[in-house]
């Protein structure tokens, strides 16, 4: 279903979750019969999961708006005394502390010069694939290279080398999704590796500079807000690339 | 806000593979993005593209007194004006070190290469000119800017027509389009510009002249060692050469850049006559029925 932002969303449920896109909203008293409206807040398709306790919307846009817990890939700004400054691609810039690494704890407060042994940067410019751990709209957003839970680093850290593609947020999103068929079909030709960020921002690595850019073309090509093409057009590109 | 710089990432990559002879988005070094040219419903209203750079620009003209020193001549000016809407990079106030350069080149090769024969815009002598005014709107930065901005005032000046004024004594009459079909601007030459970017040689090769690369994408532009722009017409006259420190070259590299140009501008004229005629025989039926 399409909805344009402002229009009411009947979404009920005894857990209800909202997700992006939506907002609940405060007028006069709540009660069980008759919660608070929650209202779109962008044009888009509205989605919720199969028991209708998650809701969301779904559009294309180029803009990223954080979320806590998406996976985003960064570039360190400035390097700051109690951590890092990093572009998200967000209107404000993302912090990201140095004790936010796997084996990082206030006692063992790591030795910023040491950072080899966290995997981490210590220069400017670096990428960095982390997860958006706070995102308040009144408060700049703040990252953490490892899994809140199991504070192991679960892949995230610097990425060295390979190339940064940027793409619609929509393609990111398909991108992550285990059936789409860029990733499986680029795979197929050659081993590669890609980090994928919800924020327009795909890092890739493979072997040769020409597969690099082989992905690259790819995932330019299939994107919605790009070249649009479908898995036969895509396949076919590939295919005049000589990788 | 400064623009975040390319990451290191980034940074290697591109050397390492324009090193190889390989462009991102697989072109080869010296091939231009294919410019795209839409024109709008009204003459002298284009839209122009290289790749995902896209530029309108759009001509008015209106009937104005002459400046006193030239009393003889039309009025052109240019606005171009680089809004947040290209990029989240550039934001309205200061005009950034780019947008200045932009705006420098267009007065430099629309204007004040003689482009618009100005003598032809004067209605009546010391009372009565045409101004034109040629604005730029840039809509998506994606690299190259500059010569983006200049193909479309190119092709804006080239589809305007005004319309057809007549003097008897000292009355002007100004013939709708309905009643006269309008007239073209008098034109001396179709300057275009193109751009250059140049690029370390790789350490292990023998040579040490720069990689030279056409029509560069937004991350070239931001990594290169300097960037050079010819404005020249398809009769081989140079009209502008532009480069802003960088890295430096010698006599041989300059001219071997200049014959590249040369080369593409008379393919670029062609391009650009022929989208003009294509366009011109869809309206020619509408306004010689009027």
């Amino acid at each position: 279903m399409n909805i344009l932002p402002g229009e009411q969303v009947n979404a009920q449920h005894s857990k209800l979750k909202l997700g992006p896109g939506l907002l609940q909203i405060s007028v006069g008293n709540a009660s069980e019969s008759a919660p608070q409206p929650i209202i779109a807040t962008r044009a888009g398709t509205l989605k919720h999961s199969s028991n209708r306790s998650k809701w969301w919307i779904e559009s294309n846009s180029r803009r990223y708006v954080p979320a806590a817990q998406e996976a985003v890939v960064g570039i360190v700004l400035q390097r700051l005394g109690e951590g890092y400054r990093v572009d998200i691609g967000t209107a404000h810039s993302a912090s990201l502390d140095s004790l936010a690494f796997e084996g990082a704890t206030k006692r063992n407060k790591p030795n910023l010069k040491a950072f080899p042994l966290l995997s981490f940067p210590a220069c400017v410019g670096s990428l960095v694939y982390a997860r958006v751990s706070l995102a308040h709209k009144d408060m700049e957003p703040e990252l953490e290279c490892f899994d809140a839970q199991t504070r192991k680093a679960e892949q995230f850290g610097e990425l060295k080398g390979g190339f940064l593609v940027r793409c619609s947020l929509q393609m990111c999103r398909n991108l992550l999704d285990p059936k789409y068929f860029l990733l499986p079909l680029l795979g197929v030709k050659f081993p590669l590796e890609a980090a994928v960020g919800v924020n327009g921002r795909v890092w890739i690595n493979a072997k040769e500079p020409k597969q690099i850019i082989a992905m690259a073309r790819c995932i330019e090509a299939a994107d919605p807000d790009g070249g649009g093409q479908d898995e036969i057009a895509t396949k076919k590109l590939l295919d005049t690339l000589d990788v | 806000m400064r623009p975040p710089s390319p990451s290191i990432p980034e940074k290697e990559f591109i050397q390492i593979s324009l090193q190889q002879s390989l462009r991102i988005d697989g072109r080869q070094m010296l091939e231009q993005r294919e410019p795209s040219i839409t024109f709008g419903p009204e003459l002298g209203w284009v839209e122009c593209g290289l790749g995902k750079t896209k530029v309108i620009a759009q001509i008015e003209a209106k009937i104005v007194k002459p400046t006193p020193e030239r009393p003889y001549e039309g009025i052109i000016t240019i606005h171009s004006e680089l809004s947040p809407m290209a990029s989240t990079e550039y934001d309205t106030g200061r005009p950034t070190e780019e947008e200045v350069t932009i705006t420098r080149m267009l007065d430099k090769v629309i204007r004040r290469s003689d482009t618009i024969d100005k003598e032809s815009l004067c209605i009546l002598a010391k009372r009565r000119v045409w101004h034109l005014r040629l604005t730029l709107h840039f809509l998506s930065d994606d690299g190259n800017m500059l010569d983006c901005g200049c193909l479309a005032g190119i092709i804006a000046l080239k589809h305007f027509r005004r319309p057809e004024v007549e003097v008897i004594g000292d009355d002007v009459t100004i013939h709708p389009p309905t009643e006269r079909a309008p007239v073209p601007l008098a034109m001396h030459h179709t300057p275009l510009c193109l751009t250059f970017a140049f690029f370390p040689p790789s350490p292990t090769s023998d040579t040490t002249s720069a990689l030279v690369l056409l029509d560069p994408s937004y991350l070239e532009q931001r990594l290169s060692t300097g960037l050079m722009s010819v404005a020249l017409n398809a009769q081989r006259e140079l009209c502008v050469v532009h480069k802003l420190g960088g890295v430096p070259m010698e006599i041989g590299e300059v001219m071997g850049v200049l014959d590249i140009a040369v080369k593409r501008a008379k393919e670029l004229n062609r391009l650009v006559e022929d989208k003009l005629e294509e366009d011109w025989n869809t309206r020619k039926r509408i306004v010689e029925v009027r």
